[in-house]
């Protein structure tokens, strides 16, 4: 795929003044008029999510990126708000909703917990992946492709220098995307789009 | 003469204090109240005051000066400007009109023609102390009869001047000779010079206000001395007061020039507030004296001739305002309070009378005579404005509800009645209709009235706090009452009413502020929404985004604010009675809300909002490692 992908991330973090990972994701989000950066908490303090206006943000991107802090095992409660009120019914899914056919889905998400954690094994039993099969399900119930998530995970413990390295391929994610410089069959074969980077790296 | 004058004092003051709250009891405005305790004490009931009477109404004389420049203060160029048709076009209609059918029955009795003129012209005023003071205690200064009201008023005012100015060409020319009852300067001088005069100091009013007194002011207010601010206000009323006399000009249109020579100066809320209290209680006295000085014995000696010219003159002025006010388009109930209102005599009658006197264009017993009929319409003025109220207005009111809406409509009965349509009942009755909920509106204010009914609401015209409107309104069904009046004694009364006689009702409140809320929590309220509170609260938090804060964190902010507020009101509410407890409680509660706050600076948000938190995570959990 090589056409111009326009890329939405919307971003939920209620405390983003205190996130020192997802200052420094944020902060390399590159600059591009095909990006729009949607800070959910910053528009809708009150949590009345404008519909039309998500609609009209909607059709306008192509590739949308929940980007969100993993908070027991999902997302803060502003971005399910924003799933309920923007995915309309007859608009997005359900009778002649095909408003979303085709478009990219997936989850940019920190968790404070490092990734063996997230383990058969580990200590939170199941996989991110598995935790995150309500978002994969709404996306494909919406006709749309969903990828496997971006994590940084392990927060608590990183140091900057760990957190610098996961924010640049953040922007090494977002840049590759914006220049179509993906095989969308490929990138679904990988646990992380993490792996998928590091393994397709020129 | 110190015990003299402190059983003088003692005996006004008591008269005072005992009438005015018993007439604000029986729903009569203060000014009845006042002139009824005058009469009281006066010479001709309890006797308490003789004839001294006459000198405390030339002393209280001082409280109509200070009322007309204060009037003078708050007029400002540009209000006058809007309200310029009214003033000029209902002005003149009314003072043209109405002197010149004075006049002419003058001439029919058989009077000269000059003294006919003086006599209509001064027949002509009405009483701006007593109609404004009404207006303001009924709340009625906004509505179309007190904008009306207010202009024909002024119109009056501004006529005195050149009435003043006529008066002595009007006089005798044998009148040289004969001595007046003041000293003035102006003695013994022809008439083209004194009418000269008249305008010279008029001049001499505007130019000293622009460049003597406002400089003057400077410097006071530079000294920080409030007394002396005070001090200085005092002496600009009575030094424009002594002027005035000293040319025998009426001291109360110099003080109104000089007021609003002032009106665009950077003190005019300082002198406002300062003279606010003296001219209370200087036009009480001056009320008082108006009662005392009502010569009884005189309107004994002819009653028929009196009540005869009180009514006729009353019935005349009333007559020509309700046309004027009609072809000036204020609606019938309006227009009837207008007419009402202004039909008495006012006050400048008194100096008129008093000054043609002195230029010999009337004799004693006219004067006298006239004086008591002016006195008389005074009393009755706020007597008739009661009769209409109580008894022809509401009468009014509900004739127009029942004529004007379709049949079905007084059926209607909504479950939600607002009481108070104002810019906060609106904005709730707004919001609610656009969620298709009518309510059943009451509202005093007939203009507003009108123009809800042609929007197609259910409105019921009149006091909210009667009972048999509140009935008419279907009370007895409703479900809830929202109290959205803007006088808060109002609100306790509807409040009350409602309590008692409509127990199934669900109260919403207004509250104005914290101490009206406290009002209201001792009413037993559960509904109380402060005004001051929501939105200040809302302006704070736009203010913490604008420096910086996070939206959501400075939302969730006002909202604790909010509710940490009001845990606090209902706990200073319990404590209040105890005088010396509450005063402790609220520096208690400053010193808790202070903490709170400080608390709220160092983590942001209470204790279970850590989750969220990245850095505290990372910090509990470096210093624990596991």
């Amino acid at each position: 795929m090589a056409d111009n992908h326009n890329i939405l991330i919307l971003f939920a973090h209620p405390r983003f003044e205190r996130s020192r990972a997802n200052a420094q994701l944020v902060r390399h989000i590159p600059r591009s008029e095909r990006i729009t950066f949607h800070d959910l908490y910053e528009r809708y303090p009150d949590f009345n999510v404008n519909l039309a206006h998500e609609k009209h943000l909607l059709t306008r991107h192509d590739i949308i990126v929940w980007h969100h802090p993993f908070y027991w095992y999902g997302a803060p409660p502003l971005l399910k708000q924003w799933i309920d009120i923007s995915l309309e019914f007859g608009w997005a899914y359900g009778p002649g909703g095909t408003a979303l056919t085709d478009k990219i889905f997936f989850n940019a998400i920190t968790s404070g917990g490092p990734r063996q954690a997230y383990t058969r094994e580990g200590h939170h039993q199941f996989t991110v992946q598995e935790f995150l099969t309500p978002f994969r399900r709404t996306a494909t119930l919406c006709h749309a492709r969903y990828w496997p998530p971006f994590a940084v995970h392990g927060t608590h413990r990183i140091d900057e220098a760990g957190l610098l390295e996961h924010a640049r391929q953040y922007r090494r994610l977002l840049e590759r995307l914006l220049d179509g410089d993906f095989d969308p069959d490929k990138v679904q074969e990988y646990m992380y789009l993490n792996d998928w980077l590091t393994q397709t790296q020129q | 003469m110190a015990g003299d004058f402190l059983s003088q004092a003692l005996i006004y003051l008591a008269a005072a204090v005992v009438c005015v709250p018993a007439a604000k009891k029986l729903g009569m405005s203060s000014v009845l109240g006042y002139l009824l305790a005058g009469m009281l004490i006066g010479p001709y009931l309890l006797g308490l005051i003789g004839r001294e009477g006459q000198d405390v109404m030339h002393f209280a004389e001082f409280g109509v000066v200070m009322m007309l420049f204060l009037i003078g203060l708050e007029l400002e160029p540009a209000q006058f400007w809007k309200m310029r048709r009214a003033i000029i076009g209902l002005g003149t209609f009314q003072a043209a009109l109405t002197a010149g059918l004075l006049f002419g029955l003058g001439m029919v009795f058989g009077l000269a023609w000059t003294t006919a003129l003086a006599i209509a012209l001064a027949l002509t005023m009405s009483s701006t102390a007593i109609v404004l003071q009404s207006l303001k205690e009924k709340g009625q200064t906004q509505t179309a009869a007190g904008q009306a009201s207010f202009a024909v008023l002024l119109f009056q005012d501004i006529l005195v001047i050149p009435v003043l100015a006529i008066l002595p060409l009007l006089a005798p020319a044998a009148v040289a000779g004969v001595e007046p009852a003041h000293h003035n300067l102006l003695e013994g001088l022809p008439a083209w010079l004194k009418t000269l005069a008249v305008f010279g100091s008029v001049v001499a009013i505007i130019v000293a206000g622009r460049y003597l007194i406002v400089p003057l002011l400077r410097i006071v207010a530079k000294t920080r001395l409030r007394e002396l601010f005070t001090a200085s206000a005092l002496l600009v009323v009575i030094a424009v007061t002594w002027l005035m006399e000293q040319v025998g000009l009426s001291p109360a249109l110099g003080a109104f020039l000089s007021g609003v020579v002032l009106a665009n100066s950077e003190y005019r809320h300082e002198l406002e507030s300062d003279l606010v209290p003296f001219k209370g209680l200087l036009l009480g006295l001056f009320f008082l004296g108006v009662g005392a000085s009502i010569n009884f014995k005189l309107i004994l000696e002819h009653p028929a001739l009196t009540f005869g010219l009180v009514t006729g003159i009353m019935f005349l002025k009333a007559l020509v305002l309700y046309f004027g006010g009609r072809s000036f388009r204020i609606i019938s109930d309006q227009n009837l309070l207008f007419a009402l209102g202004l039909s008495q005599v006012g006050e400048f009658a008194f100096v008129l009378f008093s000054f043609s006197r002195q230029l010999n264009i009337t004799d004693f017993a006219t004067t006298d005579l006239l004086m008591a009929v002016t006195a008389l319409s005074m009393t009755l003025s706020p007597v008739l404005l009661l009769i209409n109220e109580k008894y022809i207005d509401p009468h009014f009111g509900i004739r127009q509800v029942t004529t004007e809406q379709s049949p079905d409509h007084i059926e209607e009965k909504h479950p939600v009645i607002l009481a108070g349509f104002g810019h906060f009942g609106s904005t709730i009755g707004r919001l609610l209709r656009a969620n298709g909920i009518e309510v059943t509106i009451l509202d005093f204010d007939t203009d507003r009235v009108e123009l809800l009914r042609k929007m197609g609401f259910n409105v019921y015209y009149g006091d909210a706090t009667r009972l048999d409107l509140l009935k008419s309104a279907g009370a007895d069904e409703a479900k809830m009452l929202i109290a959205a009046i803007d006088s808060p004694e109002t609100n306790y009364e509807l409040i009350r009413t409602a309590q008692k006689h409509f127990p199934h009702l669900r109260i919403m409140a207004r509250a104005r502020n914290r101490f009206d809320a406290y009002e209201l929590i001792d009413l037993g309220l559960e509904n109380i929404y402060r005004e001051t509170l929501y939105t200040a609260v809302h302006l704070a938090v736009d203010v913490l985004e604008n420096l910086g804060f996070r939206a959501y964190t400075a939302t969730r902010q006002g909202q604790n604010f909010i509710q940490y507020d009001e845990a606090a009101l209902r706990k200073l509410a319990v404590q209040r009675h105890d005088v010396k407890q509450y005063i402790l409680s609220v520096r208690e509660q400053i010193e808790h809300q202070e903490e709170l706050l400080q608390a709220d600076l160092q983590q942001n948000l209470s204790e279970s909002d850590h989750s969220w938190d990245g850095e505290y995570l990372r910090e509990t959990l470096g210093k624990n490692p596991a």
